[in-house]
């Protein structure tokens, strides 16, 4: 099953991938990363499809998308 | 399983200083990415001048100079110029191009240097706090224009690949936007465009940008995305305004 | 030695610039330089280099930026109002260590002024003229020949410390012709040695190089600045160029760079005759300035003359050189006008004699502008409107 990886130092959670998951599967962390901010995450299992179209948003290039 | 997303080489590994939301690092992957693919990395120079992109020679993992506000298209005339087998691109924001660089981009463009300009809009100016730019919006507040831009005042907002359009040299120019990652795609097909044509030796070739800037804006990212779209692009539509395919050197050989 | 050409002042130093290997030029029209750019415009071509006519002094300025960033010879000119526009890009240039040449044929100033020969752009020149802590090194030639043959200095000592250099000559000098010849073989660029900080196409497999004047980590900004200064310190050591007439038994001492020392000549001339024993020095780098050798020559004589087409701008350094040891004095031409020798001799008899004819002095105005104000005190408003 695709997978996405949230690079957590580099996630400013800005939440731009939640909009352009076509699936609903990001959400963002109710705890804080090490660098302050709350980062997004792969909410659900099984739900990722690897479009990578949250790759395509992410300003930060703190997502890789495994497939 | 196998990663299917990289990030480019010719990006430096590290944290880019832009604000959460903001548009430039997509801008900065797309380029980065681009200069991967046509294996130009080695011979690359981005030229940065002042702005909330000042610091972008510290991202690209290339050549780099760092110049005065507005002066990138007159910078890398010179580089160009002096160094012809050299890859320039000049990386710009609104108020740099728009306002204090006008006169750069414009000539820059009339002489048709083959160069590559990215022009990143966000109705704005960044750095500075958030001051308004000649593509700040009618209506739109910015922190020296409290009560929103006023026409009768300020003068309406400036649509620069329309007026860069109009010169005989440019040879592409068009408008995308990374509000969408189908945007963003789009965006790559320009930005790899504008430097193809640089490589091909076709000439001046111009990508503007349309990017959130959350902060200055005073929105989240979200809503960010929301104003580019229900109020940037109606006045500033998406979409090519200029695309030739020869040089001006083949047009006036072929007596054109 | 070659063979001698009339030519004028300011084809000669486009013509020595090209042989010196400068291989970019950019430029705007203003007067007096225009044979400059004009000269360079078919001559760049035929030697393989690149020619703009830039939109703007502030454009030509940031083309040369980008055009010295790569390594290659370059050049911009100018006249006074353009250099004024050029400091942007020249602090730029000296913020980022960055050879290049940059050539003023000054006029009248301050604003528009004249278009006749100037000297007043020596603050300007000496002391940076744009913004932050730096210098650039300033050669000034007195004749067409210094002219042609002074941009390979330039290049060589802008290269040799990495800080921009300025060629600061008048609109008399670039307008004037001369017998020319060039005292060096023509440069080769391509036998120039790689600078390996230069931006380009990496052919060698470097690292890539970073052309950046801002430094804001803490320490990282006064670091960069420091590091320059160890260079502006081997400068102003090593690098001191002057020409002496006539000092091993002078009572007076003129100090007179440029044209200024042109007409010094002929009005020592005219004092020798009625027997006056005057010398001069002529500072050929105006910075590094030699202030030590004019502090020797003070040391010697009874009063000191500065020459000049400003103020007193040039004078700020030779009293600071000085340092109150022996009384100095100032001939000053400003407006564009140029000195006269017979004046300059006059000069040289009241500094000699504690006379005023010929001296300028801002005491004495002051005390003219108080009596003319004075006058105007009954006449309410009328003040500003006499000055």
């Amino acid at each position: 099953m695709p997978k996405i990886e949230v690079d957590e130092m580099r996630c400013k959670g800005c939440q731009l991938c939640t909009k352009a998951c076509p699936k609903q599967c990001i959400e963002m962390s109710d705890t804080f990363s090490k660098t302050g901010y709350y980062p997004a995450k792969l909410a659900k299992q099984d739900c990722c499809i690897g479009c990578a179209m949250c790759y395509q948003v992410c300003p930060d290039l703190a997502i890789t998308v495994f497939k | 399983m196998n990663a299917i997303t990289k990030r480019p080489e010719s990006l430096l590994d590290v944290t880019m200083h832009y604000c959460p939301g903001c548009g430039h690092s997509v801008a900065h992957r797309l380029i980065a990415e681009t200069m991967d693919e046509l294996k130009i990395r080695e011979r690359t120079v981005v030229v940065a001048p002042v702005g909330c992109a000042v610091f972008a020679d510290k991202y690209f993992n290339c050549d780099s100079i760092q110049g005065p506000h507005g002066r990138g298209p007159a910078i890398a005339t010179g580089i160009k110029r002096a160094k012809p087998d050299s890859i320039v691109f000049s990386y710009q924001g609104d108020g740099d191009l728009a306002s204090i660089g006008m006169a750069e981009i414009v000539h820059a463009a009339a002489r048709g240097e083959n160069i590559t300009v990215i022009f990143i809009n966000n109705a704005i100016y960044g750095m500075t706090g958030g001051q308004m730019a000649p593509t700040t919006l009618v209506g739109q507040t910015a922190t020296t224009a409290p009560k929103g831009r006023n026409p009768l005042l300020q003068g309406f907002p400036m649509n620069i690949s329309e007026m860069l359009s109009k010169l005989e040299s440019p040879r592409y120019i068009e408008r995308v936007s990374v509000d969408s990652a189908p945007n963003v795609i789009k965006a790559k097909k320009a930005i790899k465009k504008a430097f193809e044509n640089q490589v091909n030796k076709i000439g001046f070739s111009f990508v503007e940008v349309l990017s959130i800037c959350p902060t200055n804006w005073g929105v989240t990212p979200l809503k960010g995305l929301d104003f580019l779209r229900e109020k940037m692009m109606p006045q500033y539509p998406l979409g090519v305004f200029k695309d030739e395919k020869e040089s001006v050197a083949q047009k006036i050989q072929e007596g054109k | 030695m070659a063979e001698k050409v009339l030519m004028k002042g300011n084809e000669a130093l486009a013509e020595g610039a090209i042989r010196a290997g400068c291989r970019f030029f950019a430029g705007y029209p203003i007067t007096p330089q225009n044979e400059v750019p004009e000269y360079m415009s078919w001559r760049q071509e035929e030697v393989g280099g690149a020619f703009v006519q830039a939109e703007s002094e502030v454009a030509a300025v940031n083309m040369l930026y980008g055009a010295a960033a790569t390594g290659v010879r370059s050049m911009t000119s100018s006249s006074s109002p353009g250099v004024s526009l050029k400091q942007e890009g020249i602090t730029y240039l000296a913020g980022s260590d960055l050879p290049c040449l940059i050539v003023n044929v000054m006029r009248g100033g301050p604003g528009l002024g004249s278009i006749a020969g100037g000297q007043a752009d020596y603050t300007q020149a000496t002391r940076g003229g744009g913004n932050g802590d730096y210098r650039t090194i300033v050669l000034a030639p007195f004749s067409v020949e210094e002219l042609g043959n002074f941009p390979k200095k330039a290049f060589e000592l802008s290269e040799k410390y990495r800080i921009p250099a300025m060629i600061l000559a008048d609109g008399i000098l670039g307008q004037m012709m001369e017998g020319m010849s060039y005292n060096f073989e023509p440069v080769d660029p391509a036998a120039l040695c790689v600078k390996p900080w230069a931006i380009g196409p990496n052919t060698t497999g470097r690292k890539r190089n970073q052309v950046y004047s801002y430094g804001l980590a803490e320490g990282e900004l006064e670091a960069m600045v420091l590091k320059r200064a160890e260079r502006y310190a081997l400068v102003e050591r090593d690098e001191v160029i002057y020409e002496e007439r006539n000092t091993e038994d002078a009572d007076v001492l003129i100090v007179a760079y440029g044209i200024s020392a042109r007409a010094s000549i002929a009005a020592m001339e005219i004092a020798r005759a009625k027997g006056i024993k005057v010398g001069m020095i002529r500072p050929i780098t105006l910075w590094p300035f030699p202030a030590k050798r004019i502090a020797e020559l003070a040391s010697k004589v009874k009063a000191v003359l500065c020459v000049e087409m400003s103020l007193g701008q040039m004078k700020v350094d030779v009293d600071l050189a000085v340092n109150g040891k022996t009384p100095t004095y100032l001939h000053a031409k400003s407006g564009a006008f140029f000195p006269v020798a017979e004046e300059i001799a006059v000069a040289i008899e009241s500094a000699l004699n504690g006379k005023k004819e010929q001296l300028f002095n801002l005491a004495d105005l002051a005390e003219k502008a108080t009596n003319e104000r004075a006058e105007a005190k009954n006449a309410p408003c009328k003040e500003g409107a006499l000055l």
